[in-house]
């Protein structure tokens, strides 16, 4: 096995990790800010951010997915070492990891009507993230906000679906930003 | 620093708590379930709360704890020691010094602030529970949105009691979609669940999470012709003169005499210290007990 492999996870891991889900909980509860992440460091092309977002929230519980823009041995190998998770197809996957455009999202779960937290959890890997973008409204911001998305309809329709849907989070070197199902875009 | 795990818990434990909160906080107002576990307290002793702060603790973070507002009694002290002693963070009586405030019934009186996080202890997190016992029928109804029964129930108690006669735990409707029960918080409260803060709260022996971010609509269900009110005892603070803070009444001797104070101990003491005094209050001194 390749020492990179070994390499890149938390130094300290609880006290790393309270860190690393206080930002993701930020975000995902302030859609739109941008919060800075640090800990992990990841083989390429995952970003630190996503580093840190699977370090986190990834475990032997938690199938995730690997679109075709990250399905690659080092990536897979860093990510069952360090964490565990067994890889899936996307419609089995808790958490999804990709680029945009690799990213099929018509199948990933969107969660049931009875249990609609047991949708995917979609991590999508940024060139860029600003706030130079879309306007955002909805639960946790404050009037609205905007940030750089890579889509409108594919959001609008994923929030036509509350209470079902996908949840989002957007990486982007060390920095990341949310976008749960129930923020409408435009 | 102690021989715990940081915050008592375990990784993989908080990593389940941790993802059981994001999705709380995506669907706001449903009720996420976790795999709670055995913590060193009663199960009605805050176990859910505690394991919400267990997962949202950093190092950093300075710690305060209420029970009915008083940061003074036992269940309060005990948890405020146990984080102490277990992820080794700073604690707090005052409400404006704390970053994560885990409470029992009560919001505090002051407004929170955009960085702090309010963990709420909840005995039944099940808005429909006394009315439906089958969690099989109550998930039902969540998922329809059938949620006649519990404007039935508020429309009993006007009928029986002339006025909506719940005083705690009210119901409230978050964002048009999902009835939650807001904890027992009394229903003075509810308008301060629209606040900057994030909301989380923690049901341990019920084994659910469910959240309300920032700035979200949170609606006290009622009737057009029976509006929500939030009520208090019509008396201002006996000890610090405060006429728009939640009231607790007390028993001060075998003669029938009674006195009300605020239920937010926190915010009586600011006001003390500042100079206000109550009908039977005596002026604030530092050295005094």
């Amino acid at each position: 096995m390749q020492a990179q492999v070994l390499e890149g996870g938390f130094a300290d891991l609880p006290i790393d990790a309270s860190y690393a889900f206080r930002a993701v909980m930020t975000a995902m509860a302030r859609p739109g800010d941008i919060v800075d992440v640090s800990g992990a460091k990841p083989p390429s092309p995952m970003s630190v951010a996503a580093g840190v977002v699977v370090l986190t929230l990834c475990d032997p519980e938690t199938p995730i997915h690997l679109a075709l823009s990250h399905d690659m041995p080092q990536v897979r190998d860093w990510i069952t070492f360090h964490t565990g998770a067994p890889f899936v197809a996307a419609q089995d996957a808790m958490f999804a990891l990709g680029a945009w455009d690799a990213l099929s999202l018509a199948d990933f779960p969107l969660g049931t009507a009875e249990y609609p937290d047991r949708s995917a959890t979609v991590i999508v890997e940024r060139q860029s993230l600003s706030h130079d973008g879309v306007v955002m409204r909805g639960p946790g911001i404050k009037e609205k906000t905007t940030l750089s998305l890579p889509d409108t309809r594919a959001f609008e329709t994923n929030a036509a679906q509350f209470p079902l849907g996908l949840d989002f989070i957007f990486t982007c070197d060390d920095r990341l930003a949310a976008l749960p199902r129930t923020t409408r875009v435009g | 620093m102690s021989d715990y795990n940081f915050a008592y818990l375990d990784e993989q434990t908080k990593r389940m708590i941790r993802r059981a909160i994001l999705k709380g906080l995506a669907i706001p107002g449903y009720q996420v379930p976790f795999a709670s576990r055995e913590m060193p307290m009663p199960y009605g002793w805050g176990t859910g709360g505690v394991q919400v702060s267990a997962a949202v603790l950093t190092p950093d973070d300075t710690f305060k704890v209420i029970d009915q507002g008083a940061d003074d009694t036992t269940n309060a002290v005990s948890i405020r020691r146990f984080f102490q002693k277990t992820a080794g963070v700073a604690v707090t009586e005052a409400t404006s010094e704390a970053s994560v405030i885990q409470t029992r019934h009560r919001i505090p009186e002051q407004d929170l602030r955009a960085d702090q996080i309010l963990v709420y202890q909840v005995p039944i997190p099940e808005p429909l529970r006394f009315l439906e016992p089958s969690e099989v029928e109550t998930r039902k109804m969540h998922a329809l949105e059938e949620y006649g029964l519990m404007h039935v129930k508020l429309y009993e108690d006007i009928s029986q009691h002339g006025d909506i006669a719940t005083a705690y735990a009210y119901p409230v409707k978050v964002e048009g979609r999902y009835v939650m029960d807001p904890s027992p918080i009394p229903k003075f409260d509810n308008p301060k669940l629209e606040m900057a803060g994030i909301q989380l709260f923690g049901a341990g022996r019920e084994q659910r999470i469910y959240a309300i971010p920032p700035y979200t609509q949170v609606v006290s269900l009622d009737f057009d012709d029976y509006p929500f009110q939030p009520t208090k005892a019509d008396h201002a603070c006996d000890l610090c003169g405060a006429e728009d803070s939640y009231l607790d009444e007390l028993i001060v001797d075998d003669a029938g005499g009674r006195m009300f104070m605020c239920s937010d101990t926190d915010y009586c003491a600011t006001r003390r210290k500042q100079g206000h005094v109550g009908a039977q209050g005596v002026p604030y001194k530092e050295d005094a007990a």
